[in-house]
């Protein structure tokens, strides 16, 4: 049977660009400052987390795909050369490159200013816009960036399915169709997508940005980290509550041992939180809740999940590490990550 | 691997025979737009869908079939079909594989306006932002015909039926499922339709693919979804077969973000890659189902791919594209235009495109401009997406 091995981590976020942002804002434990969002006709403030601007500003963001492209492209293309790293300057190996781009929201910045603009003058609705919100231009745009990418898909789902992309793109590695693949998950955040997460829990943070894994077969260049097990994709149906499929999910999972992480999706809000604390309730070991100090970044969040579970097993603080991932309102997907020794 | 069911639902109407019947005599179907306001718009015509009042009985509760969005009820109905026909009973680990550019687009703008427009007003808001996402539609076709398995939904532009068709063939082929129901759908939106006309890429007389004087394509609305298996499941079974996936190609053209590589580079890759996967020569395919928007750039560029593809044979390849009846159906159309060569493989005729005045020069291939009998053994279906998706689905004839 095959080896998945992952190859690099890329991570934006509210913490910074980069993975060693995100490590330090996760050890620190303290959530990042909040920032209000102005939201037109009410006066009631919702608050959010977003990506602070780059300092200095990374070169490829003058790339002419990326001139006028959304923040969500420049946080998946960031995120992405970062799990690239050096790979990213050889060519012969970009040219057996998958690539998955993992969405739930969207580019809604560009979304709302198209529609608004849609609604005053149709006939004068920016042209500039509109190819901009369609889900496909993230990937898209990274595709043009890297060059010559050999496989490259768009997702769209609830945030566990980040890890129905891990599975995709470690099937196209098996069947030799690329020698690396990396899956991104990215979001961006506006007052709409604020609005609308506020409906559900008035408590939840909205957060931006983008994580991002690599993975490969070969375990030379990888970064200590071997993806160990992906749990059924368990589906929410009206038979199959999402508490259900949380469970189930964590019984295909390891029961666990002090040496070993869980990387959950907690972020302080009981009814959102309830499925998963009752599923992993006897997890004997320690936790690492990343929504807790960055916000609800939805997809982007599971990317940080699992950047920080990897992160944490390559830099030796652990010996396996689980994923859990309940998304909201599709499916629950763990996964188990091991440290090579 | 076969397909064993099929459903469609496009401005022709719902269901396979009254499609065949328009696709056969290549029947237009374009009129005014009446599901939101156009009267400011370049282009005010589409191809709405006509939708019955009533859907067909599921297992879903009347409340819920009720409340159901455009999108979700086109998506049902043509999955009631292709599951029906294909006779498939409830199953726990079944996988639906779909397409969508939008999904339930016409809620998210409503939760827009309303949100703009009464920013205190909070009912039907959660419904809204939970119904537009595709996930929720996807579970509403499992929870309706009672399969379970995990919902996988595509996005990649106008190549997302055609790309979920490609997946589900890909995870028979390599043993990860034996059954999938997959396909694609998308529902008319203002957003996507002033999109569309922002780029002034919809005609304002109509869509004329790979005509000399085409000027923009024309939107229209429509799923079509497959019940794809392998053939033992489908022999046991004594199903009956109405065709055969046999190969499928899925490349990017990184050229530009809206605008294909003048060459067809993509497009020609994907054919190629389809061609070698299923083991067949350009010479051996009896029709094509082009992409062909009735843009200038995408039907020059297509048209230079196929030439360079078929090389000879293409002086007696028949071509065709569909979309001059139907519009483009965005994130349906792969979908459509694969039960389209399913049909063709079936009843044995070629679909014209009857809007066509004066073939570009570019094609080297014969149009099908009028309606006509044909044999036809193998039949290829291309799809190229905004951002460079491509992706190329082939069909066999089933003896």
């Amino acid at each position: 049977m095959n080896r998945v091995f992952v190859s690099g981590l890329g991570a934006v976020s509210p913490a910074g660009w980069g993975v060693p942002a995100l490590r330090a804002a996760l050890a620190a434990g303290e959530p990042l400052p909040l920032r209000r969002i102005e939201r037109p006709g009410w006066d009631r403030p919702i608050n959010a987390r977003f990506v602070p601007d780059p300092s200095p500003r990374p070169a490829f963001l003058a790339h002419a795909r990326l001139r006028r492209a959304s923040p969500l492209t420049h946080y998946v293309a960031a995120a992405a050369l970062e799990a690239l790293g050096h790979i990213s300057s050889n060519p012969a190996r970009l040219s057996r490159l998958g690539l998955i781009v993992c969405l739930q929201s969207g580019c809604v910045q560009y979304s709302c200013r198209f529609y608004k603009e849609v609604l005053e003058a149709p006939a004068t609705a920016s042209p500039l816009l509109f190819p901009e919100t369609v889900f496909a231009a993230p990937a898209s745009h990274l595709a043009a960036l890297l060059g010559d990418v050999s496989l490259v898909t768009t997702l769209v789902g609830d945030p566990a399915l980040f890890l129905q992309g891990v599975a995709l793109v470690a099937d196209w590695l098996v069947e030799g169709r690329v020698d690396f693949g990396l899956v991104v998950g990215a979001e961006e955040a506006n007052w709409l997508r604020a609005d609308a997460i506020w409906h559900f829990d008035h408590g939840c943070v909205p957060s931006a940005g983008a994580g991002c894994v690599c993975l490969s077969l070969d375990g030379a260049a990888s970064i200590g980290v071997e993806l160990s097990a992906l749990t059924d994709v368990q589906t929410y149906l009206s038979s199959r509550s999402r508490s259900h499929a949380a469970q189930l999910m964590r019984q295909q999972l390891s029961t666990g041992s002090v040496n070993e992480l869980l990387c959950d999706g907690l972020q302080g809000c009981r009814r959102l939180d309830a499925p998963e604390l009752a599923a992993w309730q006897s997890w004997p070991g320690p936790r690492l809740s990343p929504k807790r100090v960055l916000g609800e970044g939805l997809m982007a969040a599971s990317g940080w999940q699992c950047v920080a579970a990897c992160d944490a097993l390559a830099h030796g603080d652990f010996t396996g590490a689980t994923l859990s991932l309940v998304g909201c309102n599709q499916q629950a997907i763990g996964a188990r990550f091991v440290r090579l020794s | 691997m076969v397909v064993t069911g099929a459903g469609i639902v496009t401005a022709y109407g719902s269901g396979w025979r009254v499609n065949a019947h328009g696709f056969r005599a290549g029947r237009t179907a374009f009129r005014p737009v009446t599901l939101f306001d156009v009267s400011r718009q370049r282009s005010q015509m589409a191809a709405e869908a006509d939708l019955p009042d009533t859907l067909p009985p599921t297992r879903l509760p009347a409340r819920q079939v009720n409340r159901l969005d455009r999108a979700s009820r086109i998506l049902l109905l043509a999955a009631h079909e292709a599951w029906r026909q294909a006779g498939w009973e409830p199953a726990e680990n079944l996988p639906l594989v779909l397409g969508t550019t939008s999904g339930g687009m016409v809620l998210g703008e409503e939760y827009f306006k309303r949100a703009v427009s009464f920013p205190r007003s909070h009912r039907g808001q959660p419904t809204r932002a939970l119904h537009y996402q595709p996930q929720t539609q996807g579970r509403v076709i499992a929870e309706a015909l009672g399969f379970c398995g995990p919902i996988i939904i595509i996005a990649n532009a106008c190549a997302s039926g055609a790309n979920a068709l490609g997946q589900a063939w890909e995870m028979i082929r390599s043993g990860r499922a034996d059954h999938i129901l997959a396909g694609g759908y998308d529902a008319l939106a203002q957003l996507v339709f002033a999109g569309f006309d922002a780029l002034q890429a919809i005609s304002p007389g109509g869509c004329r693919p790979f005509d000399a004087h085409r000027d923009g394509l024309s939107i229209g609305e429509g799923a079509a979804m497959v019940a794809l298996e392998t053939l033992d499941l489908a022999s046991r079974r004594g199903a009956e077969i109405l065709g055969e996936l046999i190969g499928y190609g899925s490349t990017m053209d990184c050229h530009h973000l809206t605008q294909p590589h003048p060459e067809g580079q993509a497009g020609l890759a994907a054919m190629q890659c389809a061609c070698e996967v299923a083991q067949v020569n350009p010479a051996d395919i009896d029709y094509v189902n082009a992409h062909g928007t009735g843009t200038p750039l995408n039907d020059s560029s297509e048209a230079a791919a196929i030439n360079r593809w078929a090389g000879s044979h293409a002086a007696t390849l028949p071509v065709s594209s569909t979309k001059a009846d139907i519009g483009h159906l965005l994130g349906g159309a792969g979908a459509v235009e694969a039960v389209v060569c399913l049909m063709v493989l079936r009843e044995q005729w070629l679909p014209p495109e009857t809007t066509v005045e004066t073939p570009d020069p570019i094609c080297r291939f014969p149009l099908v401009r009028q309606p006509s009998d044909a044999q036809c053994e193998l039949v290829l279906s291309n799809s190229i997406g905004f951002g460079g998706a491509n992706a190329t689905l082939l069909f066999r004839r089933h003896p």
